[in-house]
């Protein structure tokens, strides 16, 4: 199945609510297909085009305060629309599924291929003290899996989850195994707004606290949930990093990329593994200390002009050498150029 | 066995297709496939290209720079790809409307006319089942009753009718190749 398409099939299957989107290239197959699935048919899923991105993530805001499944899709100049909205929600504490199929920027940018929003997705986008779960898929398979446990994250947070995929991810096509039918469920939850009864004290949905006293409390309640994520949450793969002397580190479509090049590497005699973070928060900030004992340079490699290199670059803490190789504004390294960075900057460097 | 192949050409003629096709079908022969389009403000009559992994073991990169296997249908693909094959790699090239003929001396070539084939079979949407009954000829990676079964797969069951005439224009295609510059 296509990345996009899957990625669809997957939140109907999650048992998800309502999807609210408004089309963009390279992200239009995940409304479409939703579309022409007819999920309402299927299980009572809302599936709406909003007139704006701005109104697709506001929708999501309302659903999410009623206790609903919901989520929202777009690529990168749409994901900028609606940071306002994803402030509001992160500081009104719901839960809701974000997808940004990458693409090249700034601005209008190019419909290529990118990973030039880590920094939006990672270090907030919108305003204020707050952190998304950012999920990174490097396959088809892990876009659908993602769906259903972005969809578990939120709830258990309550907090917005990201899934940050990229124009390969949803454009290429590869083996997937889709999980069973889950079922809607009805939403019960003490924080949803879901009818006040008598015996029971009105619940407010807000982000705005006028008394600084109250909006600190918030504040201290928001970073005591962000590190009980990222002491439960941080999630990798590690491939030949046990006996590395040199590490490559990637995510999404650019560490299989990078993995081809480690493959290439490891014909060469060059002893080289690959640690690939799948949660770009919480950061596999260990690990990376971990292992910069270990090996004696680092190559963070993106599609970007430098983004994760400097969570890595403070992950070891100057332990040990720590350089990036980027393409960007649409273009994808090769494995090639990759091998010869590693070659030129670390072990030549 | 790792089969990378690059399939190129105008919007229209089905390149697109081809890529999935073969895919489907390895993914009926138990194989690990993945299929990676050039997508892009693309149009009919346009380029576009589509590249097609086949594996026994798991894919790393789907995004390639050289490849086993070139398929080219038209010009400025065989500019394009030429020099992207592999040294003892394989290039096939649709031989209607091509002006340069390939260079390289360390490659296979082959040449294929399944247009004009297409065109005695009345029907010049089977072109390029025609160009993948050759391919398949060369490099028999795959049966031919999993590529039925991706093509099951791949078309809509009001299309079903049409999978034997499908299988007629892959079997033609096998007759029709042949081999310009072989390597010893």
């Amino acid at each position: 199945m296509k990345g996009n398409e899957a990625l669809a099939e997957a939140a109907i299957r999650a048992g998800a609510d309502a999807y609210f989107g408004y089309p963009i290239t390279p992200q239009s197959e995940v409304i479409e297909y939703l579309m022409a699935n007819k999920p309402e048919d299927r299980t009572g899923m809302v599936v709406l085009q909003a007139e704006s991105e701005i109104a697709a993530i506001n929708m999501v805001y309302g659903a999410a305060g009623c206790g609903k499944k919901a989520m929202t899709s777009s690529s990168s100049p749409g994901m900028s629309l609606k940071q306002e909205g994803i402030s509001y929600i992160a500081g009104a504490e719901l839960p809701c599924l974000l997808v940004n199929v990458v693409r090249g920027g700034p601005g209008l940018g190019t419909i290529q291929p990118s990973q030039s929003d880590y920094f939006q997705s990672v270090k907030g986008g919108g305003h204020g003290d707050y952190k998304l779960i950012v999920l990174a898929p490097a396959t088809v398979q892990e876009s659908v899996d993602y769906v259903k446990l972005g969809f578990e994250l939120a709830f258990k947070y309550r907090n917005p989850v990201m899934i940050q995929s990229d124009g390969i991810i949803g454009q290429m096509m590869e083996k997937v195994e889709l999980f069973e039918q889950m079922p809607r469920v009805e939403p019960n939850y003490e924080w949803a707004t879901l009818g006040k009864k008598t015996d029971q004290p009105a619940t407010f949905i807000t982000s705005l606290q006028l008394q600084a006293e109250e909006q600190e409390k918030v504040n201290h309640r928001l970073q005591a949930k962000y590190r009980e994520i990222e002491k439960n949450e941080v999630m990798f793969e590690k491939i030949n990093c046990d006996d590395a002397e040199y590490l490559f580190t990637a995510f999404g479509s650019c560490a299989r990329i990078t993995r081809k090049a480690m493959e290439m590497a490891r014909a060469k005699g060059i002893k080289v593994g690959l640690l690939r973070p799948q949660t770009l928060y919480p950061f596999p900030v260990d690990e990376f200390n971990k292992l910069a004992d270990q090996v004696k340079g680092i190559l963070c490699v993106e599609m970007n002009a430098g983004q994760m290199v400097e969570d890595v670059r403070l992950s070891v803490n100057g332990k040990t050498r720590v350089e990036h190789f980027g393409r960007y504004g649409g273009m994808i390294p090769n494995p090639d150029e990759i091998l010869n960075a590693l070659e030129q900057k670390i072990i030549g460097g | 066995m790792t089969e990378e192949i690059i399939i190129a050409g105008f919007g229209g003629q089905g390149v697109l297709s081809m890529g999935q096709i073969l895919c489907y079908s390895g993914v009926m022969q138990n194989k690990e496939v993945s299929w990676m389009p050039s997508y892009g403000p693309e149009m009919r009559g346009g380029t576009a290209n589509c590249t097609a992994i086949i594996s026994d073991e798991q894919i790393s990169s789907p995004v390639l720079n050289t490849f086993d296997t070139a398929i080219v249908l038209n010009q400025p693909s065989m500019d394009k790809f030429e020099d992207a094959i592999k040294p003892g790699g394989l290039l096939i090239y649709e031989s209607n409307g091509m002006i340069r003929k390939p260079k390289r001396k360390d490659i296979n070539i082959c040449v294929i006319n399944a247009y004009d084939e297409s065109v005695r079979m009345n029907n010049t949407k089977v072109f390029n089942m025609i160009v993948i009954g050759g391919f398949l000829k060369i490099k028999p990676i795959i049966d031919m009753e999993n590529v039925i079964k991706g093509l099951q797969k791949v078309l809509p069951e009001r299309y079903h009718h049409l999978i034997p005439l499908n299988e007629d224009a892959i079997r033609k295609g096998m007759e029709i190749i042949t081999v310009e510059h072989q390597l010893n």
